[in-house]
């Protein structure tokens, strides 16, 4: 019996600080200004996108102790931007990545809480965990959290933000103008959370919500990570495997530990680029990646993982000889550490090297150039149609090396044949961000315990 | 500022400016009662929209959008359990983002707690409404401390308060750290938007650089509270320094208006307290070495007369009325008549009036359409915008950054 066809759920993520965003480009617009995120938000919705996606980073980067100059930096607030993206918009999802380590249950459920109210209900969250020090130093509290305990703080955080966005009923606010009855009950928002990071209790502000809860994503690959994912928590979980054995071992070990089908989604970042002809597209992919990845930017990717100054390397020559040094404190600072085991990882790239004849920088652009969808667009769409269909995920987090109107040229070409194809929605059919997503609607369910 | 006492309205130069402070169905308890009043939209962007649109009607500088971390209360030191007035709020800078893209002029200017909130954040989250306001925001800050505020966050040990302790040293010390506390938080907030030049974007191809480093800066701060390093992650605002305001009933807030804010809002209650107020505050500006550099707007609770055949015990500022407590005056009364008051604020060296309509929308269309009219007739109001940000509105220059090299 042939499987059901899978409705490809769809994010377009625009890049904030990264090395994939072709700056140089002569069409490339600002990163900050708001009519960015708009362009970008409206062609995302044009195209029917489940959601509009933000990331973040608390600190700018650092090489050496200077701030890295080569990539785009500056961003805005997500929440922020997303709350104003929801007047220009209509049923896209707006999903902001915050980070649990440098964030306050009660403060950032009420912003979340607040986002969801004036979207009507489009809001999302993407927990995320990075915890150090360096982050730290501009925050009040300081880098204060061991590595091994992001995830218990971040579970915490979780559960706790849940019970202030469950302390409302849907039916507490009356608001009788003849009764002069406002509140159905005098402890309305009472909460009361205690756990080993947080003790907290009061009354929250934020009456419930359209969606009662923001959509929970969350990155973060590691067992830890994985076993947060699975365990009831998170709707969905940003991966970051592309290749589609990779995906699908990851999508069934996801779906194993969860034991609820269908839960967590799994949505890998993505990138694609569109050509006439095949031919087209993968010389205009060497196009890209080329400006994507300069010989000192191929150096300096491969210092996150060497941990140590790589300048003196060719990038047109072969990998440095040297080991990577797991000694020293982090050569580069503010970067999301995906690679966590950096002598496994060089190794693998030297097979890799030495496999391809692969110089320093082509190394770097097979790792982190890689743009994973590449081809006409009637290629395009089969093959995102079919690592969906395959179970390499549920959809993509889709980002384009253009800001802001990259990501046009597919919701104009590729977008209509995965419709074609019954792939992807022809309508929003629902008003929420849990309705594109096909969750159930969480309204109508809680009832406080008092407290 | 130089308080144009003796100047007569034919000779005043200088025009008023008129904000409006937003709170949930008005300021009166009662407000969402009254027959227009939408008390099951206070949480729907629409509301809030229609608000924002109907102020700039009015031409007005800016609306504040009040907030707090703990819920409303008749108790201003701890939560009460009543049920008949309105109970619940969004996050005032969320507020803020959503009208910001559907207006075109008016300032927006949501209150953020300084107490247990971090300046990084704050610093980032205003800087981003500025640039979805393209140049038109502001904070308010506002210290907290009180009413079970600190278990919301459960760090830090806070005492509990009450009217029979107020006067004690121990609170009194308490309260003055809190402002000093604000004190250090706006000068992170202020150094992080300074943090990027503005030119620090160069986007140079020939040396593949985005930006030029040197233009970027640590802020480095280091205080009793809290320590910051910086830079921000969010290059400089359009306005570079959005308008920091804060609202003030004695010397300590007056003071710490006087070092940090560019508009003050004082709650005078009469003429003489208008006058000892504005005297106050302008020796503290001198202190501070700042002469001019602080804007000071009475904040006023009005109740507009709009319909003479109207019985009065339907106004609920007369139903109700034991709740009506303010600590800004409340004024009920015909337009020339709350005209005439704020045209004396005006004659006493006021720079502005922030009004607090006691009921939504009714007194804020009273004052789009008849008091702001009113105002311009008298000369004191602008009939059009003529600027696009709300600096530009106040007539506040766009400031340098502080580490722009001379
Ligand atoms: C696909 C993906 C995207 C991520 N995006 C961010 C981000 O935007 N901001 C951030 O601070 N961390 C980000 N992270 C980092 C994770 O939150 C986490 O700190 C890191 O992956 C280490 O956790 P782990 O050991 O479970 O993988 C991302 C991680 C992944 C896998």
């Amino acid at each position: 019996m042939s499987k059901p066809r899978k409705q490809i759920i769809l994010g377009h993520y625009l890049g904030g600080v990264n090395h994939s965003t072709v700056w140089s480009d002569p069409d490339a617009g600002s990163q900050i200004d708001f009519a960015t995120f708009r362009h970008a938000a409206q062609a995302a919705e044009r195209g029917k996108f489940d959601f509009f996606f933000l990331a973040e980073g608390l600190a700018l980067r650092e090489r050496q102790g200077e701030i890295f100059d080569q990539d785009v930096i500056g961003r805005p607030d997500a929440i922020t931007v997303l709350t104003a993206l929801a007047a220009v918009t209509e049923h896209l999802g707006l999903i902001a990545t915050v980070n649990a380590t440098f964030n306050e249950p009660y403060e950032l459920a009420r912003q979340l809480a607040t986002l969801d109210h004036l979207s009507g209900g489009r809001a999302g969250w993407n927990i995320v965990t990075s915890s150090d020090a360096f982050t730290g130093g501009n925050f009040r509290r300081g880098g204060f959290l061991d590595r091994a305990d992001r995830y218990t703080r971040a579970e915490e955080f979780l559960a706790a933000a849940r019970q202030l966005w469950d302390s409302w009923a849907d039916d507490d606010i009356v608001a009788d103008k003849e009764s002069g009855q406002f509140l159905r009950r005098p402890d309305a928002g009472s909460f009361a959370f205690s756990g080993r990071q947080f003790d907290i209790s009061g009354r929250f502000t934020v009456p419930r919500s359209p969606q009662g809860q923001p959509v929970i994503l969350q990155a973060g690959v590691s067992s830890e990570g994985r076993e947060f994912a699975a365990g009831g928590g998170p709707d969905a979980i940003f991966s970051p495997y592309h290749t589609l054995a990779e995906a699908q071992a990851f999508y069934r070990d996801i779906r194993q530990r969860s034991g609820v089908p269908g839960r967590p989604k799994v949505l890998p970042g993505a990138s694609f680029v569109l050509g006439d002809t095949e031919a087209d597209a993968i010389e205009r992919h060497r196009e890209i990646t080329y400006a994507q990845i300069s010989g000192r930017g191929a150096q300096v990717l491969l210092e996150t993982v060497w941990n140590r100054d790589l300048s003196a390397f060719d990038p047109d020559g072969p990998l440095p000889d040297v080991d990577p040094d797991t000694e020293a404190p982090p050569f580069i600072q503010g970067r999301a550490r995906i690679h966590q085991n950096a002598p496994e990882t060089v190794a693998q790239w030297r097979e890799i090297a030495e496999a391809n004849k692969y110089t320093l920088r082509e190394l770097a652009i097979h790792v982190f150039g890689r743009t994973e969808f590449v081809g006409t667009p009637t290629q395009v769409a089969d093959r995102l149609d079919a690592f969906v269909q395959s179970d390499g995920s549920d959809g993509f987090i889709i980002g384009s090396h253009l800001t802001p109107a990259g990501i046009d040229e597919f919701v104009d070409r590729v977008v209509p044949l995965l419709q074609e194809r019954g792939s992807l929605r022809t309508e929003y059919e629902g008003t929420t961000l849990r309705d594109n997503l096909g969750l159930p609607a969480l309204t109508g369910q809680v009832t406080p315990a008092r407290v | 500022m130089v308080p144009a006492v003796s100047a007569g309205k034919e000779t005043s130069v200088t025009q008023l400016h008129l904000a409006v402070a937003l709170d949930g169905a008005g300021w009166h308890p009662a407000a969402w009662r009254t027959p227009q009043a939408r008390p099951r939209d206070l949480l729907t962007a629409g509301y809030w929209s229609g608000l924002l649109a109907e102020a700039e009607r009015g031409l007005l500088d800016f609306a504040t959008i009040d907030d707090s971390l703990t819920i409303q209360s008749a108790d201003p030191f701890a939560p009460d359990e009543r049920t008949d007035q309105v109970r619940g709020r969004l996050d005032a800078v969320g507020i803020a983002a959503r009208v910001a893209p559907v207006t075109e002029y008016i300032g927006v200017v949501p209150v953020v707690t300084t107490t247990h909130t971090e300046p990084f954040h704050t610093a980032k989250n205003i800087a981003t409404l500025d640039y979805v306001s393209t140049g038109r925001a502001g904070v308010q800050i506002r210290t907290g401390g009180f009413g079970g505020e600190a278990a919301l966050f459960g760090r830090r040990e806070l005492p509990d308060l009450n009217l029979r302790l107020l006067n004690t040293p121990e609170i009194q010390q308490f309260v003055a750290e809190r402002f000093d506390e604000a004190a250090d938080y706006v000068e992170v907030v202020r150094r992080l938007w300074d943090s990027w030049q503005d030119d620090a974007e160069i986007r140079d191809v020939t040396t593949g650089r985005f930006i030029d480093r040197d233009r970027l800066h640590r802020i480095n701060f280091e205080g009793r509270w809290f320590s910051v390093r910086g830079p921000s992650i969010t290059p400089r605002p359009p306005q570079g320094q959005p308008l920091v305001t804060a609202l003030g009933h004695a010397t300590v807030p007056y003071r710490l208006a006087a070092r940090q804010a560019d508009v003050l809002f004082v709650t005078p209650l009469d003429t003489a307290g208008a006058i000892r107020i504005r005297d106050e505050v302008l020796r503290e500006v001198a202190a501070a070495g700042r002469d001019g550099q602080l804007k000071i707007f009475a904040d006023l609770l009005v109740h507009l007369d709009t319909d003479k055949a109207r019985p009065d015990k339907a106004r609920p500022d007369k139903a109700a009325t034991s709740d009506h407590v303010s600590d800004a005056r409340i004024l009920a009364g015909s337009v020339t008549t709350i005209a005439d008051h704020i045209e004396e604020l005006h004659q006493l060296g006021y720079d502005g009036v922030r009004l607090r309509p006691g009921v939504l929308p009714d007194d804020l269309t009273a004052i789009t359409g008849l008091l702001v009219p009113e105002l311009q007739r008298r000369g004191l109001f602008r009939t059009r915008y003529t600027s696009s940000t709300l600096r530009g509105h106040l007539g506040l220059d766009r400031p340098t950054s502080r580490y722009q090299p001379v």
